[in-house]
């Protein structure tokens, strides 16, 4: 049996387990154990799939195909039991389920969608995204056992269900499994509509009105990309005769475009591209790791592989140019509005925005080399921000902050968790660390097209630095060493370091995840080429120098008090002013509000964003 | 393998130089506002004697920053010498000035940290204009390499009058000088006490003058790589370009950091977006 059945199915073992048990301990060593064999799993399907090109899995049987199809129904049913709550007014809410499920469930149950035996393909695609799924995923469930317990400690007027919690995020390895492997758009259509009723289910977890009512912004935004989906499914049984992905995109440009462009719609809505980047900034009020899991590892990540995986057909289109400027737009708008946040998670969840709008304009592109540059961000990214979601997590349960502000010292408080954090962060733009080799191949890649593209990525790319450094500046103001902060965090260790090691590895293997992953894909590109490489692996080794010169013992330092304009008294916080008295003094980032706030900058990116969506259908004759 | 040469031969001459055009930099200032000014080799002076001072220091972890910074900017410029990618030389110039940011904000110290924030709006004020002058250098040498772009014999500052131009605005800010010395100033009126040089004393202030010396080089450098296929030319022109620096650093006072931002992007995106995409216009009709 094929490996890719045992990754789709597997996960729902422990779904259905985790429903049944209350006990922490039974829960812990389900999601041990499971995610344990779901890495190794991935792994050995990496190893079979990577180098080779891509392979059908033929299923003769039409028993899947009729699960799918009573999931389709079930899933519709879910939704509208959902929506049951809501006031009459947001009737447009069940509105949206019906006519998309209406629609695909009657093609399905008429027999209008035409029969194929290639229900799954694997590729080298599916094997990286299967080894992000499988390893930063599984991670983020294991760190999700250990936060969870705190969480409802320090929360105990919430409603203990962290296994429900558990299961979804199971449930959504189910989903993302099923998306990169199939083949068939109905099937996919199936497991995209789960990771939606997934992330409803955990962005509305703790109950409150506040997430109630973001879980159901996020499930309408979401619901407009299924409908996007619904419309393509139907589009392409009429007109194409194929539902089979890797056939459309074969075929010719002018025929499949509209479908290809309703399905990339679909792909920037689940990235969280504006327009619709709201619903991932309302996703966090959901506990730390679902935010982990849907900015890093998957939700997000479906949206990118959609996008990759259209665009053969998008390629030196007037509509791809529409798609690469709606990502360039997300990146470039998203990083300057990081810049204005205090709230960590609200940073990140800017700067997922941010990278995943460079995927979409590489993929909007859509040469060689710039598909080349997405799929390295894609893992880059998925590792670097699994591991800062967790890190900020870990931060504010133990000293019940996440504000950057609050993060001021924190390397005398937390010195190990704040040291993950720096190779997060490190990780998301230093040279030469996973993001930057991606950006580079970025600038290279578009530098051959017009060169508005480039300068988008430029100008995202320095203000992605200004946010990043001054949160790293934060976080290493060296003060006085306070004990005690970093006791009670158990199992999140082991997902904090590995990620942190992931991070670093990830970088240094580079070369052979581009050799083996994306060559076979894509074709050689001049980043693997000897000199660059030499030059990469040379400013690696010198990144081993600054641990090595901080662990060093100096001789002969002699210690002074910061110069304070004022005769500093023994509290390094305070100096004694020209009155005499003793007076404090603070410190604070610069958040250039006047220029990059949310009030000045978010309802100028949603119209631009929404004209270039328009110009995006309305340009494809072209 | 004459490329190590190049790098080793660029990493051990760079400081000659870059304190030379320092020491150039002060006597022609002091002439300007009518002093004698110091000996030309004040600067290896100064820095000398730092050397030999006590290791006033505000934490252990202080100096080792300015040292990381100094190993990228260090490597910047012999990445540029050997004639490596332009991009990736860059970026090493930039991971540079991050610990060097990170070395003020580690200090503890509120001048220094305020410095070293000023210093990050510099860096984002001026890095867009000197990543998109590499790609420009590409757009008309087809190359990243800084060894290809050399040898191309194109006269690139043909193609490309507005990015240079952009290029000589932004390193006014680059070289930290007046109007947009925010960060750290080499004069003394500085509202920020010594902004984020404020705590480096002894050894770390000397390292510092010295990457500061390094950085110097590499933008002129950069600068001398638009007149690459005539090099007496390129001299004379980066010699005029610093002696305008040191004009203007004269003849202007401080900014805020509004003005620096918006009038660098500014300029950025009209000289030298517009030049690129002028020469786009040109290279597909």
């Amino acid at each position: 049996m094929n490996l890719a059945y045992f990754l789709i199915l597997f996960p729902l073992l422990p779904a259905v387990l985790l429903l049944l048990t209350k006990n922490y301990h039974l829960q812990k060593w389900i999601v041990v154990i499971s995610s344990a064999i779901i890495a190794a799993a991935s792994i050995v399907f990496a190893i079979q799939h990577l180098h080779a090109g891509g392979e059908y899995i033929n299923i003769i049987s039409t028993t899947p195909n009729i699960l799918v199809t009573i999931g389709d129904i079930l899933l519709a049913l879910t939704f509208l039991f959902v929506c049951r709550k809501l006031p009459l007014k947001r009737y447009w809410i069940p509105l949206l389920v019906v006519i998309q499920y209406g629609a695909v469930i009657f093609y399905e149950l008429v027999g209008k969608i035409p029969e194929t035996t290639h229900y799954l393909y694997v590729d080298s695609l599916s094997a990286v995204m299967a080894l992000v799924i499988g390893i930063v995923g599984t991670l983020i469930a294991i760190y999700t056992v250990g936060y969870m317990k705190h969480y409802h400690h320090e929360h105990p007027e919430i409603k203990n269900r962290s296994n429900q919690f558990i299961a979804a995020i199971f449930l959504f390895f189910f989903a993302m499994f099923g998306i990169v492997f199939s083949n068939s758009v109905t099937w996919i259509y199936f497991f995209w509509e789960i990771t939606t009723l997934c992330s409803f289910i955990m962005i509305s977890y703790s109950q409150s009105e506040e997430a109630i009512h973001n879980a159901f912004r996020a499930l309408w935004m979401l619901l407009i990309g299924g409908l996007a989906f619904a419309f393509a499914i139907m589009i392409l049984a009429d007109k194409t005769g194929t539902i089979e992905l890797q056939k459309i995109m074969m075929m010719k440009q002018s025929i499949v475009l509209l479908p290809v462009l309703l399905l990339c719609f679909a792909g920037m809505n689940k990235a969280a591209l504006y327009p619709f980047g709201n619903w991932l900034l309302g996703a966090m009020v959901a506990p730390t790791p679902s935010s982990a899991l849907l900015h890093s590892s998957t939700m997000v990540k479906a949206g990118v592989y959609l996008v990759l995986r259209c665009s053969p057909i998008l390629q030196n289109t007037a509509a791809g140019g529409m798609v690469a400027l709606i990502g360039g737009l997300s990146f470039v708008a998203a990083s300057a509005l990081a810049i204005s946040q205090t709230d960590a998670k609200k940073i990140l969840a800017y700067s997922t925005i941010a990278n995943l709008g460079l995927i979409v304009l590489c993929a909007g592109i859509g040469t060689a080399f710039t598909l080349w540059a997405a799929v390295l961000i894609i893992i880059f990214h998925a590792v670097a921000k699994a591991l800062m979601f967790l890190a900020v997590g870990v931060v504010q349960q133990q000293t019940g902050s996440r504000d950057i502000e609050d993060m001021e010292g924190l390397i005398a408080k937390m010195p190990l968790v704040t040291i993950t954090m720096l190779i997060g962060i490190a990780g998301m733009f230093l040279a030469p660390f996973g993001m930057l080799i991606s950006k580079w191949a970025v600038i290279e890649a578009l530098t051959i097209r017009n060169p508005i593209f480039p300068t988008i990525v430029i100008f995202g790319g320095s203000l992605m630095l200004f946010f990043w450094t001054k949160w790293m500046g934060k976080i290493i103001v060296v003060k006085q060493r306070q004990h005690g902060f970093e006791k009670g965090i158990g199992i999140e260790w082991i997902a904090l370091i590995g990620l942190s090691l992931l991070t670093i590895l990830t970088c240094v293997c580079y070369p052979l995840i581009g050799k083996y992953a994306l060559v076979p894909l894509y074709g050689p590109t001049p980043m693997l080429s000897y000199g660059v490489e030499i030059t990469i692996l040379t400013m690696l080794a010198l990144m081993l120098l600054p641990p090595v010169i901080m662990l060093m013992r100096h001789k002969h330092l002699v210690f002074v008090p910061p110069y304070l304009s004022g005769i500093n008294v023994t509290d390094p916080a305070q100096f004694r002013g020209s009155f005499g008295a003793p007076e404090a003094w603070s410190f604070r980032n610069y958040y250039i509000n006047k220029f990059f706030g949310e009030t000045i900058l978010t309802k100028w990116t949603i119209t631009f964003s929404l004209v270039l969506m328009i110009l995006m259908f309305f340009v494809r004759s072209f | 393998m004459h490329w190590i040469i190049w790098c080793i031969l660029g990493i051990i001459l760079t400081p000659f130089l870059g304190g030379l055009i320092a020491g150039v930099d002060r006597v022609v200032t002091a002439r300007m506002q009518r002093r004698v000014g110091p000996p030309f080799l004040q600067p290896f002076y100064d820095v000398l004697k730092l050397f030999g001072k006590e290791k006033l220091v505000v934490n252990r972890f202080h100096g080792d920053f300015v040292l990381c910074s100094l190993i990228f900017t260090v490597a910047s410029v012999g990445l540029f010498f050997a004639g490596q990618n332009l991009l990736i030389t860059i970026f090493a110039l930039i991971v540079g000035n991050v610990f060097l940011v990170l070395a003020g904000y580690c200090s503890n110290s509120p001048y220094s940290m305020l410095g070293a924030e000023r210093e990050l709006l510099q860096m984002l004020s001026a890095e867009p204009m000197i990543l998109l002058s590499a790609v420009g250098l590409f757009m008309v040498t087809q190359s990243f390499d800084i060894a290809t772009i050399i040898t191309s014999g194109k006269c690139l500052i043909c193609y490309l009058p507005g990015v240079f131009i952009a290029l000589i605005y932004v390193l006014t800010i680059k070289l930290r000088k007046s109007p947009f010395d925010l960060s750290t100033s080499h004069h003394a009126h500085q509202e920020l006490v010594k902004g984020i040089s404020t705590e480096f004393a002894g050894p770390s202030l000397a390292w510092f003058e010295v990457i500061h010396w390094y950085e110097t080089i590499f933008l002129l450098a950069l600068l001398y790589l638009f007149f690459a296929s005539t090099p007496i030319l390129g001299v004379i022109a980066i010699l005029f370009v610093y002696f305008l620096e040191i004009l203007i650093d004269n003849i202007n006072a401080r900014v805020k950091w509004e003005l620096m931002l918006g009038s660098a992007w500014v300029v950025t995106l009209v000289l030298g977006l517009g030049n690129l995409m002028l020469l786009y216009g040109i290279q597909h009709i």
